[in-house]
């Protein structure tokens, strides 16, 4: 018999995402998106000076405070066609990157592991054997069995206070959970390891932008960082070798480990290798500019349709019409007036609730598309863009991750095909973070060696009379990242930010295409409709943020997955 | 009295959403109002998570202004401390983003959690997408701003009143907004 599974929220915080799914013989058969929260954030811009709108952008979101700020001062310079001075560029591009770096890392150790790992099963684990395992796999100085016994330790204590905290949401000895214990007590200890690393990370981008959370040190036109080499209040030589040993301890964790528990997890899961693959098309805007215009770029961006890479079409600048012209959004089921798709410049964001209707409007997400196809965008799309371009980092650390799930899953051969699905999605986000590793050491590098010769940070903006309007991209961590911007006068006068998640969690479109999440989720397997632990991983996988802004304290327990026979 | 060497105030909300931001406001009115000890550091949360771990880590009292669900009426105060805390999760979800519950979880994982742990909350009235305060919750910032001070007290770290009242950068924003839709 048919039923019908209702999971809202599917993010711990308040109800922002709901999904729904139709199951028949054990099988999702329709899918669901559902944004529960009207985003009309954009709106608090109008009227306002567009040289502070960034400072409230990075309010947009809990997550992505840095690359909201970052988008919205380039989207005013590209109106303005404004240069700015190399030092900005790329003091920018190692506080995005080091934010990336970070975030990946979070996204597999503390918020999807779970779907994934069963922790309880790790107090079965022999610490001994689980330390040979793990010394077999990467040379990361924290894998031996003292190591392992402490972590076994700790969660005997934690569990045994009767608290799982942060575990206590996962669907102990599910039939779907397949690790062996020795490898469930190695991800809790790199779990345990990630906390730490992941903070690295955090403290680059506050030396750089000068506070955390939320930076303070982007301006239209470039930063505020002033460059000196030995001045103590500001970017001198000694703060950026500060930075430099931070690098160097993010970069053993991210080669070591994470690029290898990925694979060793995912050899476990090679049935996931079939399943969520989503829409195929991919969208990834190019990033870390290396020139003054943004023609210049070391990570490429550009579109594949249909998982194809020889379809590759590149995005090269900040100009590149291609890109400029080929967004829209459609409101048709989405909870807005209106049914054509806009361009985002056109764009209107004005409410229309009607409740949820399965064949009509069921979201505050709307639903955008590149040329009229549906694009999945993040990790899974920039690995693919960086094949198709030939970038060489891509390559390495995708061939480096799959050498690792043929040893361990003692595999022949790995097409390309098995990275578009669920638990691929993990590992090209995994190799995502080696590359932004490698760039990142890269942009410190080369910001060392250009303030040897120009100590340039900031070029003034300055507004001309009449209308003008602009488009600043990043590829964040999440995917691309856009954010449209009108002004008149000097003033605000329309801005829309295309965020990642809805290019990802759209609803339907003005043409009944569904969404990538929903795409993803169709004919995933479901053991059990109560607990519905594999629409968690296929959503998961996309690394969900649509819960930008808002963060309440919920005092009470709500009942979370709804099961309606049909 | 118990002594703690590192007191940690976050306020955390989203400024955006009007009421949302209430707990961001009430630590902005609570340092442009007060001298604090320097074992008292306050920081603007916003609505981040991962970035405040590490400060979380450190604090061996930790003191939350937020915006809070709870079954009582809208602009109704609350206080939440220690064991009424739930540190774990709610729900049978693994998730996307980490919370506050997330994080004090994490540091229970780690046998860390802060010696004293209070969360002083409000119940918004009003989420919609404008800087400032409904007008009851404006009301009772001031209370909340109290309530921050007495547990401060009782956590012994007596306040002092500034002789003159420092204007917090969010308060000037929403005067300004309220000023302009009035002009």
């Amino acid at each position: 018999m048919a039923k019908r599974i209702t999971v809202d929220p599917i993010t711990r915080i308040e109800g922002h995402l709901r999904i729904d799914v139709e199951v028949d013989n054990g099988r999702v058969t329709k899918a669901w998106s559902s944004g529960q929260m009207w985003r009309g954030i954009e709106k608090i811009l109008v009227g306002r000076d567009p040289r502070e709108a960034w400072s409230y952008t990075q309010r947009f979101c809990g997550v992505c405070t840095t690359v909201h700020a970052i988008v919205s001062v380039r989207a005013v310079e590209n109106a303005l066609q404004l240069e700015i001075p190399v030092n900005a560029q790329l003091i920018r591009n190692i506080i995005q990157t080091a934010h990336a770096i970070q975030d990946h890392i979070v996204h597999f150790y503390h918020l999807s592991a779970v779907d994934w790992v069963d922790v309880t099963s790790a107090l079965k684990a022999n610490p001994v054997t689980t330390a040979k395992l793990a010394e077999s796999l990467s040379d990361w100085p924290l894998n031996g069995p003292h190591e392992m016994k402490a972590v076994q330790e700790r969660l005997k204590t934690f569990v045994g206070s009767g608290q799982l905290g942060p575990f206590a949401s996962g669907f102990w000895g599910h039939p779907a959970m397949k690790l062996p214990p020795d490898v469930n007590l190695l991800a809790v200890a790199h779990y345990m390891q990630a906390l730490d690393v992941q903070n690295l990370a955090n403290k680059i981008v506050a030396i750089l932008g000068g506070k955390s959370p939320h930076i303070q040190n982007v301006a239209v036109g470039g930063v505020s960082n002033s460059i000196s080499h030995d001045a103590p209040s500001v970017l001198n030589i000694e703060r950026l070798l500060l930075v430099k040993t931070f690098i160097d301890k993010l970069d053993q964790f991210v080669k070591s480990t994470y690029l290898t528990d990925v694979p060793a997890v995912g050899a476990f899961y090679l049935d996931w290798t079939k399943y969520g693959a989503g829409v195929t098309n991919y969208l990834s805007v190019p990033d870390c500019p290396q020139d003054t215009k943004g023609t210049v770029f070391d990570l490429p961006g550009g579109y594949i349709d249909g998982g194809d890479i020889k379809t590759y079409k590149p995005i090269t600048t900040f100009n590149d019409a291609y890109f400029r012209d080929g967004v829209a959004e459609s409101s048709k089921h989405a909870w807005y007036v209106g049914d054509k798709a806009l361009h985002p410049w056109q764009g209107e964001t004005e409410p229309q609730y009607t409740d949820f209707q399965d064949n009509g409007k069921y979201s505050w997400v709307k639903a955008p598309t590149f040329y009229g196809k549906r694009c999945e965008v993040g990790p899974l799309a920039d690995v693919h863009i960086g094949l198709a371009a030939g970038n060489k980092l891509y390559a390495k650390y995708l061939n480096q991750a799959i050498g690792t799930l043929k040893a361990v899953g003692k595999l022949s051969d790995v097409p390309l095909v098995a990275l578009q699905s669920t638990i691929g999605r993990h590992a090209a986000r995994a190799v995502r973070c080696a590359v932004m590793m490698d760039t990142l050491k890269d942009q410190w590098q080369k910001l060392v060696d250009n303030i040897g010769k120009d100590q340039t940070t900031f070029n003034a903006p300055s507004f001309p009379k009449g209308e003008i309007k602009g488009v600043g991209f990043h590829q964040a961590p999440r995917g691309t990242l856009s954010h449209w911007v009108v002004i008149d006068n000097g003033k605000i006068k329309n801005y829309q930010a295309v965020v990642p998640s809805t290019w990802n969690a759209g609803p339907r479109d003005a043409n009944g295409q569904i969404g990538p999440y929903e795409s993803a989720l169709m004919n995933n397997p479901i053991a059990d409709p109560e607990k519905p632990l594999e629409v968690l991983r296929t959503v998961h996988s996309f690394d969900p943020c649509i819960a930008c802004a808002i963060h309440m304290f919920d005092n009470e327990q709500q009942p979370i997955v709804k099961v309606k026979a049909l | 009295m118990a002594t703690f060497e590192n007191i940690l105030v976050i306020g955390m909300g989203n400024v955006l959403m009007r009421d949302e931001g209430i707990g961001v406001r009430a630590v902005e009115e609570l340092d442009a109002r007060y001298r604090l000890p320097d074992n008292v550091r306050v920081i603007d949360g916003g609505t981040t998570g991962m970035e405040l771990f590490e400060p979380m880590r450190h604090a061996d009292c930790l003191i939350i202004a937020d915006a809070v669900n709870a079954d009582v009426p809208p602009g109704t105060l609350v206080r939440i401390a220690n064991e009424e805390i739930r540190a774990f999760f709610q729900t049978k979800l693994s998730n996307h983003q980490l919370g506050l519950s997330d994080l004090l979880a994490l540091l229970a994982f780690k046998g860390e959690t802060p010696r004293h742990v209070a969360i002083i909350g409000m119940v918004p009235h009003v989420l919609e997408n404008k800087l400032g305060l409904s007008a009851p919750a404006a009301e009772g910032l001031d209370e909340m701003v109290g309530m921050l001070v007495t547990e401060l007290e009782k956590v012994g770290a007596g306040v002092t009143a500034r002789d003159e009242v420092k204007s917090g950068h969010w308060r000037r924003q929403a005067e300004l907004e309220a000023a302009e839709s009035c002009a």
